[in-house]
């Protein structure tokens, strides 16, 4: 690979120092597994990388009052692992699980996949589902922005020179509240979603949706909010007509590409499916809380 | 650029090595410490081959840098054996004749090892979920799978199935 110059700072402030002072390019690590491969490919050639895994609460999850932090470079095995969260959110930690193998999940964390900004980044729709903030540090001090602010296009995000996420803020659901993911790939594991989906729902005592959020991934540029979608759960059980007008919002809403991996045909009917089988799931896991 | 000095742990004892920014822990082992065991296969995460335990947790060393090791603690394939007595996914290996050209199989071991470490009832499900990030080309999953349920059963005390 080609020469790089390292930095592994022990504190917010001094990692913002060395990632505002960067002569060239500077990127962040926290587990390396997309960085490493696109250091090697040549596709980036940054002149600093910036470890960001020594600073503490970069790596682990605390509960604070009403919702979890989450330390931006947390790999997807801590996330597995801890139980409160999985408990509360088993559609982030179903999506931050279907990263990549049993070695990815050792390093690969949210920050990464959402920075990293690949449409297809699976951790990322229920994520935004759950309506997530991110805590930013840089060299003007510390902003807290949603989850969907930071992605702006395949490989793009809002970041500034300087900035890097610290932390991701996640509410803990509410009473009848839960969520779901599902991807859709030609075979069982290791590969990239042809279409992701996460949906967060609200219901009332009798089952009828009062919130809902559902997020598409890899139909688009980015992840994307689907409003019409979301409307055609809330004041509604989950019957036929319900999924029939969330099948069709959810279709609406995709703008994908055709590669290898489906036609544009394709990812638009399989969203509309999966949009159906995510909800399921949701609706069935909030009415059971 | 001046070189990074590194103080580790690797197969339990204290190591010190200089490597540069961008080589990968892959290229710190096999050419800076000489522990070859460690395979380069695809050198994107994507086969396993290189497959090394990291304080507790199976990561690809072509995708950590070598740098990153600084006082952490690692385990490679030529750690696994206590001495001359192999350890019992090995040996099972070599009883199920789990192995073809051998080239995947040192990932294997580790990762497996990795997995009894975390528990010794692992269902056949959760071993090929667990091995899902380990290719073997030769296709020699079946023997590989019989391998690891085996060296289970052993570790809990079961006779040899």
């Amino acid at each position: 690979m080609p020469r790089v110059n390292y930095e592994a700072p022990t504190s917010v402030d001094e990692a913002v120092k060395v990632l505002a002072g960067a002569a060239g390019l500077a990127k962040v690590l926290s587990g390396g597994t997309d960085l490493l491969v696109q250091l090697r490919s040549g596709r980036l050639k940054p002149d600093l990388i910036v470890d960001t895994k020594r600073i503490p609460g970069l790596i682990g999850i605390k509960e604070e009052g009403d919702k979890f932090v989450i330390g931006a470079a947390t790999p997807g095995a801590m996330l597995s692992d801890h139980q409160a969260l999985e408990h509360a959110w088993p559609g982030i930690v179903e999506g931050a699980d279907l990263i990549g193998s049993t070695q990815i999940q050792g390093r690969a964390s949210l920050a990464g996949n959402l920075c990293n900004a690949s449409p297809a980044a699976d951790s990322v729709p229920a994520v935004i589902a759950a309506r997530a903030t991110v805590v930013i540090a840089g060299p003007a001090g510390r902003r807290e922005i949603p989850a969907e602010a930071v992605c702006t296009g395949p490989g793009r995000t809002s970041l500034a020179k300087g900035e890097f996420i610290v932390e991701f803020h996640v509410p803990k659901p509410k009473a009848h509240q839960c969520d779901a993911y599902l991807r859709f790939i030609p075979r069982t594991e290791m590969d990239i979603a042809v279409v992701g989906c996460g949906v967060n729902v609200t219901l009332d005592a009798g089952g009828t949706c009062t919130d809902a959020r559902v997020v598409l991934g890899a139909v688009a540029p980015t992840t994307v909010i689907v409003e019409d979608a979301a409307k055609a759960l809330i004041g509604h059980k989950l019957d036929e007509a319900t999924l029939a007008a969330l099948d069709a919002a959810a279709q609406k809403a995709c703008k994908p590409i055709t590669d290898k991996r489906g036609t544009i045909e394709y990812r638009t009917k399989i969203a509309g499916v999966l949009a159906r089988r995510v909800a399921a799931i949701a609706f069935e896991r909030a009415a059971a809380r | 650029m001046s070189k990074h000095h590194v103080t580790t742990t690797i197969n339990g004892e204290p190591t010190e090595y200089l490597c540069e920014a961008q080589q990968t822990m892959l290229d710190v082992l096999r050419d800076e410490l000489g522990l070859t065991g460690s395979k380069e296969g695809c050198s994107s995460g994507d086969c396993g081959a290189c497959t090394i335990i990291l304080d507790g947790s199976i990561v690809c060393s072509c995708l950590m840098l070598g740098v990153e090791a600084e006082g952490r603690t690692v385990q490679t394939i030529e750690g696994i054996a206590d001495g001359e007595k192999l350890h019992p996914v090995q040996q099972k290996f070599l009883e199920h004749a789990a192995l073809q050209c051998g080239f995947c199989t040192p990932g294997l071991i580790v990762a497996a090892k990795a997995l009894l470490d975390t528990t010794l009832n692992p269902t056949e499900e959760e071993a090929r979920y667990w091995l899902a990030g380990n290719l073997c080309r030769c296709t020699g999953y079946d023997k590989v799978l019989r391998a690891v349920m085996d060296a289970a059963a052993e570790m809990r005390g079961e006779a040899s199935a």
